[in-house]
């Protein structure tokens, strides 16, 4: 049997002497703003991507430009904990070093910055370094950013969960030495052979994601990861999780063979031996991954492709330990508990709503100051979620009032917010990501409105509906798992997704493809107008749409999404 | 001896030969007959012609050398209609650029003619800096046997005005020669005074041609870019486009302009420089009209010709570059005590001549001035040069510009620079009257293998595309390396993608580039080529020719500073031993300069 051919990336990762290239030789030329080709797939292991200003694309093709190129970076911060410190030195890079003077808050709860210039990459990732942060396997095709519930009311069984994200994340960290030789000077070892004891030479076969949730919130939307951790405690100690795996978002639009899944749950394990399954789960995903088309090379077709039970059965060979029956636990809510909570601890918890995460100074709301000037005077920490927002923790009763002062000052708090606009997320798309094909971010803003509006008129305001949009189909701020889901087609063009569970426990299914706001928000018009007359008691959107038959519920993401 | 005293007795001509070249010549103006006679010359040489015996017989001693030193062309331009005055006076003329002169034939000369302009802080034009040395240094001659005339063309808002002519006067004066008129200054406006002294200087030079015979021009063929279409007889070409080369977050607008030269049958080569003559704005001709609340149809005279003051200012005149008369005549129409004053001060004028322009005068310091007045203060408008950015091979009937959109804002009021202005708002279909202006001091080397060192900062870069398209046109590879910078990377990096395409196929083997605001430092090109000392050094060893374009003022001379330390530390030369080691380059053209 002849050797199949690879995807372009394997053979990329395999010349590339662990994730060196000629990324050095790229940092050098001048003459472009741009990496070559090949670079371009490495840098994203390396945390940043390439990307250029769409929007000027056209106009700098006349200009005789090329295209004006800058890179985003996102930062590994398991959990979404930084400190003031931290906070502060995150704050002056964006305004030293990047063109968009703004920080993006990500639905992976962590930060990343937008409009880095080449010239500026190394700089940014020594002053990342400087204040403890790196940005090492925050992209690529590896174990990325690992999300952990931020939970500030159970601060016990936070800490004890948060401990775990973070042993995750330093464990399956690549241990190449290319980021510390080429970002900060390190000087080449002298024995040069590195090492990946778990990764090996081709790393895995596509992106890796996972998620700590502590039931009942289900913020990090747990189900949609590939693998996913939550967490069980009895009286208030962390014992064990129980483990999903082979979730996943995205998907290409028209290809029926791709498709967004939700985990398997596969049972319960003692937090004793979370490593030992997670590098299972991920050795068994490196080994049997599909190399060859990265469209199907994500963990959930690994599963579909390979069978439930014996990807189980793998797992729990190389784990050397079974799973037991999986703990019943609630799902609960996806959203953030904004304004002030008081956790057991008797410190004070401040959530700040932060508009598709981006914190830059406007007329008005200058976000970004407000939160420098709190950072000065904030002894806890900051918190990012995995809605994009921040919290400020751990504050002492007596210092509410002073962080709440400049958070208002700042316009970081006061407006009043729909529930569901505090449910709702977007992506960045337009016009720096190189695969939106519609507006997401910048119009988000201003079709929460028209749903705020519609809501109103229907007088179901009061219930929450996640609503989340993206650019393209690749699913960054999970859209097939909202209740109204927008996934871009074209500028002012979106497939509408419904039936979504609220809790994130059911993914969504196509109902209109291709069409514009006014199509739209007419489908929604009358949706809410039979949700507002017919739902029963505590019905939440995304069930009504699917009792009432709208959309058929999707159980089995391979046969249903499409079917 | 005039044309028209011709007749077939004094010459090898018919009678009926005789007739017809008296019906042309009558027909032809100055510039054309020497062209003619040129041509003529030429074509003799070439055996197409039978010389006539006159020429053959006519001794050195009854030459009239014609040397010119020229920057930007005008002195080039005067010494020519000289030599066409002088040729129709039935004089042997000898007319080329100091750059090309023999200096070992000085000692031979009896009437020399130069005319040379002066730039920066008193320098000499490139082309006449060997001779401009030669004279002062020991080696030059004694010439008692010569007569001689300098017309020095300057501008008096500099210190040194007119420095490199008064040079010249005093030096050949010192070597024993003797004046035959004194020395011709002349300001920015130069046209009349050089007019009055070619025919001043013909005169003069009268008693001093024995015989009369007939007129042999070696009226060098400077160009064989050449064409029925001059300074003073331009091409209406039709601007193509126009397109913004800078980005949209630039802090400067630079322009890529292609004209098309259609059937002109115009012919240029890399390294030549276009002339520009332009229309004034429409919004400043009002501007200046109301400001003094004249009548734009009042009838004014310029030159010979009587036209409406708005046609005038429009076409005729100059209105965005003032010059220190019109500042002191501006001080007394306004009576103003600060202009005044100002005007009384050679430097402060040339401070205040930089930044301001006749509109400016006009608000800030009112004043009562007459139609008449106004035209007859203002100098004439004079086109502008642009080196070309193309090459013909690549482009054909067309030739491309790298504009600077000269902008300035005071009190909230933007004021442009009058050619720039009128390129980057040309519209396609914008008629433009244009003329080549040879460069032959800025050449590619005859080799075509020979390596270059192109160094082309800002606008500067024009005629390094065209070197470019040429070089690839004529199959050569790599052998090539440009340096090039401007403020930031993303806005400025003027033609930038061409420039990567060159790199990738081979045909530019370096591109070093300084953009000077992207860090705390500031990084220009002479960095770029220090930190590449080694590889420059190498280059040089190896034949390369160096090309410098762009700002004079600082660039050049920094670059040059920058080439004589890489002599210095990379060849292990003194520095005076650098100094000629370039100057040597220099003259033996592998070091030019098209700067300004």
């Amino acid at each position: 049997m002849s050797e199949q051919k690879l995807a372009v990336n394997e053979y990329l990762k395999i010349d590339s002497d662990y994730l060196r290239g000629t990324i050095q030789e790229g940092l050098d030329t001048q003459v472009t703003g741009s990496f070559s080709d090949g670079d371009q797939q490495l840098i994203k292991f390396h945390g940043f991507y390439q990307q250029d200003d769409r929007d000027l694309r056209n106009e700098r093709k006349e200009q005789k430009l090329e295209p004006l190129y800058s890179f985003m970076l996102r930062a590994r911060v398991p959990g979404g904990i930084c400190s003031p410190a931290q906070w502060l030195d995150v704050d002056k890079i964006s305004s030293t070093l990047t063109t968009s003077n703004s920080i993006r808050l990500t639905t992976r709860q962590t930060f990343q910055y937008h409009g880095i210039p080449k010239r500026n990459l190394k700089t940014l990732i020594q002053g990342l370094d400087r204040a403890a942060l790196d940005s090492i396997a925050a992209c690529g095709d590896v174990n990325r950013n690992v999300m952990c519930n931020p939970n500030p009311v159970e601060s016990k069984l936070h800490q004890q969960a948060y401990a775990v994200a973070k042993e995750l994340s330093d464990h399956l960290l690549p241990h190449t030495r290319a980021y510390a030789e080429i970002w900060l000077d390190e000087e080449k070892l002298l024995d040069t052979e590195t090492h990946e004891p778990v990764y090996g030479k081709t790393y895995l076969p596509r992106k890796f994601k996972m998620a700590v949730s502590v039931p009942p919130d289900n913020d990090v939307d747990v189900y949609t990861n590939d693998l996913g951790f939550i967490a069980i405690a009895e009286q208030g100690e962390l014992i064990g999780f129980n483990l999903v795996a082979g979730g996943g978002m995205g998907s290409t639009h028209g290809e029926v063979e791709t498709f967004p899944r939700l985990a398997d749950d596969f049972g319960f394990i003692k937090t004793a031996d979370v490593i030992k399954f997670a590098e299972a789960v991920m050795t068994v995903q490196r080994d049997w991954g599909n190399r060859v088309n990265r469209k199907r090379s994500r963990l959930k077709y690994t599963i579909v492709d390979h069978g439930y039970d014996a990807f189980k059965a793998e797992v729990e060979k190389r784990a050397g330990v079974k799973f037991e029956t999986k703990r019943d636990v609630v799902i609960g809510d996806r959203g953030d508990r904004y304004g002030w909570v008081e956790g057991i601890d008797n410190k004070w918890h401040l959530t700040l709503f932060i508009e598709s995460g981006r914190i830059k100074d406007m007329p008005g709301k200058t976000l970004q100051t407000g939160l420098r000037e709190i950072a000065k005077i904030h002894k806890g920490d900051f918190r990012m979620t995995s809605n994009q927002n921040m919290i400020i923790a751990s504050v002492a009763a007596e210092d509410k009032a002073e962080i709440e002062g400049l958070a208002r000052k700042h316009g970081l708090l006061g407006e009043v917010l729909s529930a569901t606009r505090g449910h709702s997320i977007a992506c960045v798309a337009l016009p720096t990501c190189a695969l939106a094909m519609a507006e997401a971010e910048r119009y988000f803003p201003a079709f929460i409105d028209h749903i705020d509006a519609l809501q109103q008129k229907h007088g179901i305001s009061e219930q929450a509906i996640v609503v989340r949009m993206t650019g393209c189909p690749n699913g960054c701020a999970r859209p097939f798992a909202a209740e109204i889901g927008l996934v871009g087609k074209a500028p002012g063009r979106y497939n509408l997704y419904l039936g979504a569970s609220f809790e994130g426990t059911r993914l969504n299914k196509m109902h209109k493809e291709n069409i514009q706001e006014a199509e739209i928000l007419s489908e929604l018009d009358g949706l809410f107008g039979r949700y507002a007359e017919e739902r029963d008691a505590g019905e939440t959107f995304g069930n009504f749409t699917v009792r009432i038959g709208v959309v058929k519920a999707v159980l089995d993401a391979a046969k249903d999404f499409h079917g | 001896m005039l044309l028209k005293e011709l007749s077939a007795l004094a010459s090898p001509l018919s009678q009926g030969q005789v007739d017809k070249l008296k019906q042309l010549t009558s027909e032809l103006s100055a510039v054309q007959l020497a062209w003619v006679s040129g041509y003529l010359a030429a074509s003799a040489n070439q055996g197409q012609v039978v010389a006539s015996d006159g020429a053959a017989q006519t001794s050195a001693s009854q030459t009239v050398t014609i040397l010119y030193g020229s920057q930007t062309g005008n002195g080039r331009g005067v010494a020519t209609e000289l030599a066409a005055k002088a040729q129709a006076q039935g004089y042997t003329v000898n007319l080329t650029s100091m750059g090309e002169y023999n200096v070992r034939q000085l000692k031979q000369e009896t009437l020399l003619l130069a005319v040379v302009s002066t730039h920066g802080e008193g320098e000499a034009p490139d082309d006449a800096m060997e001779l401009h040395k030669f004279l002062a240094s020991k080696r030059a001659p004694k010439l008692d046997n010569l007569h001689y005339s300098v017309l020095a063309l300057g501008d008096s808002s500099y210190e040194f005005y007119c420095q490199t002519g008064k040079d010249f006067d005093a030096r050949f004066a010192a070597l024993g020669a003797k004046q035959l008129l004194p020395l011709a200054e002349c300001d920015v406006d130069y046209e009349q005074a050089a007019a009055d002294w070619q025919d001043s200087v013909v005169e003069a030079v009268k008693p001093h041609i024995q015989t009369a015979g007939a007129s042999v021009v070696s009226l060098a063929p400077a160009q064989a870019s050449s064409s029925e279409f001059t300074k003073q007889k331009p091409y209406t070409a039709e601007v193509l486009v126009s397109q913004k080369l800078t980005g949209r977050d630039s802090d400067r607008d630079v322009r890529h302009v292609e004209i098309d030269l259609g059937e002109s049958g115009i012919t240029y080569q890399v390294g030549d420089a276009l002339g520009i003559w332009f229309s004034n704005n429409q919004n400043l001709v009002n501007e200046i009209i109301s400001g003094l609340a004249l009548n734009p149809a009042t009838e004014v005279t310029v030159g010979k010709e009587v036209l409406s003051l708005e046609a005038a200012l429009t076409d005729k005149k100059e209105l965005t570059q003032l010059y220190p008369g019109l500042v002191k005549a501006w001080a007394e129409f306004s009576a103003n005590a600060d202009l005044l004053a100002l005007s009384e001060d050679k430097e402060q004028t040339r401070q205040f001549i930089l930044k301001h322009q006749l509109a400016d005068l006009v608000k800030i310091y009112p004043a009562k001035v007459t139609a008449e007045q106004l035209v007859e203060v203002l100098r004439p408008l004079t086109p502008r040069l642009y080196s070309i950015a193309s090459s013909q091979a690549e482009v054909e009937t067309e030739v491309h510009l790298t504009v600077a959109l000269v902008e300035d804002e005071r009190e909230g009021q933007a004021r442009f620079g009058g050619a720039s202005h009128f390129l980057a708002s040309a519209e396609e279909g914008q008629e433009v009257k244009v003329y080549v202006e040879p460069n032959n001091h800025f050449r590619l080397p005859e080799n075509p293998q020979t390596p270059v060192i192109m160094v082309g900062p800002g606008t500067g870069v024009a005629p390094f595309r065209a070197f470019m398209q040429q070089r690839v046109a004529d199959g050569v590879e790599g052998n090539s390396w440009l340096f090039f910078g401007n403020p930031h990377f993303e806005q400025d990096f003027l033609y930038q993608v061409e420039w990567q395409q060159y790199l990738k196929n081979g045909d530019l083997s370096r591109l070093d580039v300084a953009f000077s605001r992207d860090q705390a430092e500031k990084v220009y090109v002479q960095h770029r080529i220090t930190q590449q000392a080694s590889l420059v050094w190498q280059w040089l060893q190896d034949g390369a020719h160096v090309y410098i374009c762009g700002d004079a003022e600082r660039m050049a001379k920094d670059v040059h500073q920058a080439l004589l330390n890489v002599a210095v530390t990379e060849g292990g030369l003194t520095p005076e031993a650098a100094e000629t080691y370039f100057e040597e380059l220099r003259s033996s053209k592998r070091y030019q300069k098209d700067v300004y």
